[in-house]
């Protein structure tokens, strides 16, 4: 079979959300559940979580969740990762052997902290010498794949139905302050392991919905920057503009909405003056990373959660409260799950950014 | 009357269970399963809990009454019936439809009434008590659409872009729509009493349905757009 990267198949999907403002750690199994009412979205082909805050004991230490074809790739890879990290632990992510999830690769994780002296060498940052690991090993080293690489915080996923790949990761068992989940239809891509959402960067994970037509327009701008699309997958180049707008060019949260989800002119031309300059600049400098065609996402990041549509609102996505909770899904149905008495469910227009932080 | 338990009920099974139901069912504990009473005649439906989407899509008579509120694509094709929403209904709400009545007591998401159609006596109507999303009647091509903007809250009746392609039918919104942009293939008025005779017994029968003033409403101005014949869709897209 060819695999996730070789072949472009001519995405329906799910997408969940919780987040606690007050930091309260909520188990997994919650969001897992939540995933059933809307089984139809997806198609057995891929799900997965992104969990915030769930290693409080390594909070310093960044956690790199890897699949690796055969143990031979896993030595070699912990070799590498040696010469260029601290590592304080590393162990197999436990899994439960459930009749619906097979074919599993070797699931690893490690705590690693980049040697000082590797990054006084490079003259890197922390972050960006984490970050071109990830793709050096994701690009250059044949069947060793980084699905998650930030601090406190952890991705995981399968090719299943999401609520099965919940029970499969054990994730009653990690209690986090915020969850995004998602079911995958695949429609581009064969199915693969690596290309369950959610992609992440660091801490920045995506959740996505729909199937985006700018996909080589962006790919073309960001690669620019040292990113490599490697699995020809839309969510994969959403994750790095959202790595390279908030973390590289410093934008605000809304700032990227306006980037991605930019406004038609003839709607900016409709605001106001400071907001039509912001708006017109923003379109100006970064044309080359509108997405178009249908999405809606949901961004994870430490300490928050940003649910967009595109601008045409191509794809459903509905928000509800309830105390110092908040619940993003593709259906009301899912909210209802993770919270019966869910209170001012709304639907966000479309490029309107939902954005919610844990108080500090 | 028959109660259905929805709970823990796939879609394929439950409709099932309702095709083989009485003519009057209270569905309870529903949740996301879709099609609900899809293609239905004679039915009357009450659910209590979030229907899935395409809630009756192709319905043909059947009447449901939603206790809350609605997912997308709600009355996709229908032909015949009502569907009746006490909440918000989500995206592309009668899509396509092409007879019967849509109510909503509240609020629509974006591409209410996309695609409706009528022919001859086939007229579907939908009205909307709250706003519309954007892109509402994007093109439609026949029957009647009004949205009255209750407890809007200052929020505009419609977001951006409504009318996009529109060809047929009439659309009321309630106000003077200061501020809404109409593209140029349509034709934007306040409404004459004779206009508004054409949708009098659909707000009438929301009113009912929902304990709305009618008089209250009924006394403000509305504006009605219609296709601007004058202006019609030719060699847009090539000269031919």
């Amino acid at each position: 079979m060819e695999k996730e990267g070789q072949v472009r198949i001519p995405s329906g999907c799910a997408i969940a959300a919780l987040i606690s403002r007050e930091g309260k750690r909520i188990p997994g199994n919650i969001i897992s559940e939540a995933m059933k009412p809307m089984h139809d979205r997806s198609n057995g082909l891929g799900g997965g979580f992104a969990a915030y805050g769930i290693y409080p004991e390594y909070k310093d230490f960044y956690a790199l969740h890897m699949f690796f074809d055969e143990r031979a790739t896993r030595k070699n890879c912990e070799q590498f990762l040696k010469e260029r990290f601290e590592i304080v632990k590393s162990e197999i992510i436990p899994t439960r052997k459930i009749a619906a999830i097979t074919d599993e690769p070797i699931i690893w994780r490690y705590f690693v902290a980049p040697l000082k002296s590797v990054l006084l060498s490079l003259q890197l940052d922390e972050k960006e010498f984490v970050a071109r690991t990830v793709m050096k090993i994701n690009t250059e080293m044949e069947g060793a794949y980084v699905f998650s690489s930030g601090k406190n915080m952890g991705t995981f996923k399968a090719v299943g139905f999401p609520e099965d790949v919940g029970v499969f990761y054990k994730l009653e068992e990690y209690l986090g302050y915020s969850w995004t989940s998602h079911g995958r239809y695949p429609t581009n891509t064969p199915g693969w392991w690596g290309g369950a959402h959610p992609f992440t960067l660091l801490d920045y994970s995506v959740v996505h919905n729909g199937e985006i037509s700018s996909y080589d327009a962006n790919r073309r701008f960001i690669e620019m920057f040292g990113y490599k699309c490697t699995l020809k997958t839309d969510t994969e180049v959403i994750t790095y503009i959202m790595d390279y707008l908030l973390r590289v060019q410093h934008l605000t949260l809304s700032e990227t909405a306006s980037v991605i989800a930019a406004p038609f002119w003839s709607t900016i031309e409709g605001k106001d003056e400071q907001e039509r300059e912001k708006l017109s600049f923003l379109r100006t400098v970064f044309p080359s990373l509108l997405i178009t065609g249908p999405f809606s996402i949901v961004l994870g990041f430490d300490g928050g959660l940003m649910a967009l549509n595109d601008r045409l609102k191509l794809r459903s996505m509905v928000v509800g409260e309830k105390d110092d909770m908040v619940y993003i899904a593709s259906e009301e149905a899912a909210i209802r799950v993770m919270e019966p008495d869910v209170q001012n469910i709304y639907a966000p227009a479309g490029g309107e950014p939902v954005i919610v932080k844990v108080k500090e | 009357m028959t109660v259905i338990d929805a709970a823990g009920l796939d879609y394929k099974e439950l409709n099932d269970l309702i095709r083989e139901g009485k003519e009057d069912i209270t569905l309870i504990n529903c949740l996301g399963q879709r099609f609900i009473a899809s293609g239905a005649e004679k039915l009357h439906l009450v659910i209590k809990g979030i229907p899935g989407n395409a809630l009756g899509a192709y319905l043909d008579g059947a009447v449901i009454d939603v206790l809350g509120n609605a997912q997308d694509a709600v009355g996709d094709t229908m032909n015949d019936g009502a569907i009746v929403i006490h909440g918000n209904i989500g995206d592309a709400a009668g899509y396509a439809m092409r007879g019967g009545k849509i109510f909503v007591k509240n609020n629509a998401g974006y591409r209410a009434g996309i695609h409706m159609k009528a022919y001859k006596d086939k007229v579907p109507v939908m009205v909307i008590g709250g706003c519309a999303g954007s892109f509402l009647g994007e093109y439609q091509a026949g029957g009647k659409i009004a949205v009255l903007g209750l407890e809007s809250n200052g929020k505009k009746i419609v977001g951006n872009f409504p009318c996009t392609g529109m060809h047929g039918g009439m659309m009321f919104l309630r106000g003077k729509c200061e501020g809404v942009a109409f593209p140029a293939k349509v034709h934007v008025k306040t409404a004459s009493d004779s206009d508004i005779s054409e949708i009098y017994n659909e707000i009438h029968e929301f009113c009912t349905l929902f304990e709305k003033d009618e008089k209250e409403i009924i006394s403000s101005p509305f504006t009605l757009i219609t296709p601007d014949t004058k202006n019609p869709y030719k060699q847009m897209y090539v000269a031919n």
